[in-house]
């Protein structure tokens, strides 16, 4: 995560915005001194995050992570409309950087019984998956994921307008946003990844520099979701206008690009014998390239997900999913491949989530699994989380890549099997 | 506090004292059977909506203390003390600031409740599976079902006395393998039904942990245009003799008919909180 701004534009922001929250607060209540109000409403928190690769990667750094992290929230409130910054302060000693992320900076107003309207950067989520996404387009981080931030790290802000309609019949979710917000995919400076062009890994030695569609108003995102609940279970119905998310065309020079992408799902989740089923659907029109004949940009796809979540014994919870991702005019894209290495037209995954409390809930140990079948290789997510007081929180776990073909999804990262800990104080 | 901890939350719904549901199946103890449905309403059931502030400090052994914090609405859904909607919306520790969690009781007890849980950090709407009622809720040494309500149809209960101030029923489980007790001792206000003492005993007749009613303030609120005060619990403690370890709640800000609309409790109103729950 590269600086998005300086710490004295940091700063400002800070003050911009202290100083209407505390005005506010102050007019509200006609008492109450400006810092008191202050004090009340600002919360964060300070960690320390310190990881290493359990083996040694030719293309990365030994280190997986080592950041410090300050985070402070602020919000405000006045009678037609709320405020709020989040924003995280950081030093990072893998690319000797510092710097802010400003993780939300939004107005929300509820004016009428049928509307919500959200503008600025905010995180957003819908979908049923569980740590799995098929119409969820908004941005992830998988970095942050990879190298062990905590799992509020995995979505990325979106800078966007989100309008919600609510009737009777059903509600209806709008989302634009006026220019792209890729992921924050994996690019080979925190972690190495397989480069097809070269055909082999690669890393800091080769940074992946996408050429992003950058223009306002132009290169714009649409997310849709309408939905309603019948009798306690979930539908949704689900569009999308924008780019795939991460680099997955390529232009005959070999530079790495967005192409576009509409995409059109369905969801229900809801109570199934005695835990929760969730099913989503979801068709990837490949706009560049509907067809397949372009052997550059990747082709359409259909992602199908099942899942099931139950509670195993006390303070014991699991779930299960079953996700296949199909590459669509799949005879084209094996013609396209000229009988050089590819990808398989089903990518099978399992996943599997435990979570087990114990010691008065204040002790969390996790295992989060991703398998694949069919491309015999998995990625497995231990975790140890323990409040140590109501403030004080420690922290170990591991990410850990597995398979036998570099070039498949979760085996490419193998050497960048790694663990971490963390502590962290908040406030 | 991870979700499953806050599925606890639910309970707050119920009112703030251990309120199991009795059900009489005799019906040639008439006595027993209103008592226990007085007890059901007014532990679960009073006012058509509520809201309040809770409060709970678990206390361990070693005297080290954890603090829980939250605001929680309460919404009857039609008549006959069945189904309810609950709000909850965070406020401490710091690891759950903010999550709100929703449940739609379901009256009949044959079907589960269904729960959710928003995780603002990540936007994220997540749905609960039931779960064990027995298990600790947020970490204190309230259950969850201390706080929603054992079903009614579980246990056998039996008017075993009275004295000046309280009826005493003896509930026995019927399901022995399900519940870690033998048997519990409910003291029941006779003048407000409130039940303001429970006593779990394991075998033989061991006291292993004991809920008891601190303060009860009656609540001024309007019901149909007229005044009515009803009786509330806002102090409690609930102790656990095995691991002598204790947590004592309090409940504030209680204000009962102040509106609530179904609307509050749908998905709406869990990824952006309404202003009743904040304040």
């Amino acid at each position: 995560m590269k600086a998005r701004g300086s710490p004295g534009a940091f700063l400002c922001l800070i003050a911009a915005l202290v100083v209407p929250a505390g005005a506010i607060c102050q007019a509200e209540d006609g008492q109450g001194g400006l810092l008191d109000a202050l004090a009340a409403q600002v919360h964060g928190y300070y960690e320390v995050r310190a990881g290493c690769r359990t083996g040694r990667d030719p293309y990365e750094e030994d280190m997986s992570i080592m950041e410090t992290r300050l985070q402070l929230e602020l919000p405000a409130s006045a009678r037609w409309f709320d405020l709020k910054y989040k924003g995280d302060l950081w030093a990072d000693g893998i690319t000797d950087e510092a710097g802010h992320d400003t993780r939300e900076l939004w107005l929300f107003s509820r004016p009428t019984d049928l509307l919500d309207v959200k503008i600025g950067r905010q995180v957003l989520t819908w979908g049923t998956g569980d740590l799995v996404f098929l119409n969820d387009l908004f941005p992830k981080d998988w970095r942050s994921f990879f190298i062990g931030r905590d799992a509020e790290y995995l979505k990325a802000p979106s800078d966007a307008i989100k309008l919600g309609f609510f009737t009777d019949i059903a509600n209806l979710d709008l989302v634009y946003t006026p220019r792209f917000d890729p992921d924050r995919f994996i690019t080979g400076e925190y972690v190495s990844y397989w480069n097809g062009q070269a055909g082999r890994p690669a890393g800091r030695d080769a940074i992946v520099h996408a050429r992003q569609p950058d223009r306002w108003l132009e290169d714009y995102e649409i997310a849709l979701r309408l939905y309603r609940n019948v009798n306690g279970y979930e539908l949704a119905l689900y569009g999308y206008r924008g780019y795939w998310k991460t680099p997955e065309g390529q232009t005959p020079s070999g530079a790495p690009v967005f192409p576009r992408l509409n995409a059109y799902g369905f969801s229900v989740r809801g109570r199934t014998g005695p835990g929760i089923g969730n099913v989503e659907l979801a068709y990837y029109r490949s706009v560049n390239d509907p067809h397949g004949e372009d052997p550059l940009v990747r082709n359409s796809e259909a992602r199908y997900l099942a899942g099931y979540a139950q509670e195993i014994s006390t303070d014991l919870n699991g779930s299960l999913q079953y996700y296949v991702e199909q590459v669509l005019n799949w005879g084209n894209y094996a013609r396209g491949l000229k009988g050089a290495n590819g990808k398989d037209q089903f990518r099978h995954v399992v996943t599997l989530q435990l979570t087990q409390l114990m010691m008065d809930q204040n002790l969390r140990l996790s295992l989060g699994g991703y398998y694949s079948p069919s491309d015999r290789d998995a990625y497995l997510r231990p975790n140890i989380h323990y409040m140590y007081t109501d403030n004080i929180r420690l922290e170990l776990g591991a990410n850990i890549f597995l398979g036998e073909d570099p070039s498949t999804f979760f085996a490419q990262f193998e050497k960048n099997t790694n663990i971490y800990t963390a502590v962290r104080y908040s406030f | 506090m991870s979700p499953k901890t806050i599925i606890a939350a639910s309970m707050v719904m119920l009112g703030m004292l251990a309120a199991p549901a009795f059900a009489d199946e005799r019906p040639q103890a008439p006595a027993a059977d209103e008592i226990v449905k007085k007890a059901n309403h007014a532990a679960l059931y009073q006012g058509s909506d509520v809201k309040g502030a809770v409060s709970m400090i678990i206390t361990d052994r070693q005297g080290r203390t954890r603090k829980r914090g939250f605001n929680m609405l309460r919404k009857d859904v039609g008549a006959g003390d069945g189904d309810q909607e609950y709000y909850v919306y965070f406020n401490e520790p710091a690891d759950v600031r903010k999550m709100s969690f929703m449940v739609h009781k379901n009256g009949d007890p044959a079907r589960d409740d269904d729960r959710w849980l928003y995780m603002p950090g990540l936007d994220l709407v997540k749905r609960i599976a039931a779960g064990d009622k027995r298990t600790s809720f947020v970490g204190s040494d309230y259950l969850y079902e201390d706080i929603s309500g054992r079903s009614p149809l579980e246990d056998a209960h039996e008017l075993t006395g009275t004295t000046d101030n309280c009826y005493i029923l003896k509930n026995v489980p019927k399901e022995p393998g399900s519940v870690e007790f033998a048997y519990y001792l409910a003291h029941i206000d006779r003048k407000t039904f409130i039940p303001v003492k429970l006593e779990f005993f394991k075998k033989p007749d061991r006291l292993c942990r004991v809920i008891e009613v601190l303060k009860i303030d009656s609540m001024e609120a309007l019901e149909n245009g007229r005044k009515v005060l009803y009786p509330t619990v806002t102090r409690s403690v609930a102790r656990n003799l095995d691991t002598g370890s204790k947590t004592e709640m309090t409940f504030s800000n209680v204000r009962y008919n102040i509106g609530l609309t179904d609307q509050i409790f749908t998905e709406r109103y869990l990824r952006r909180p309404p202003k009743e729950a904040m304040r």
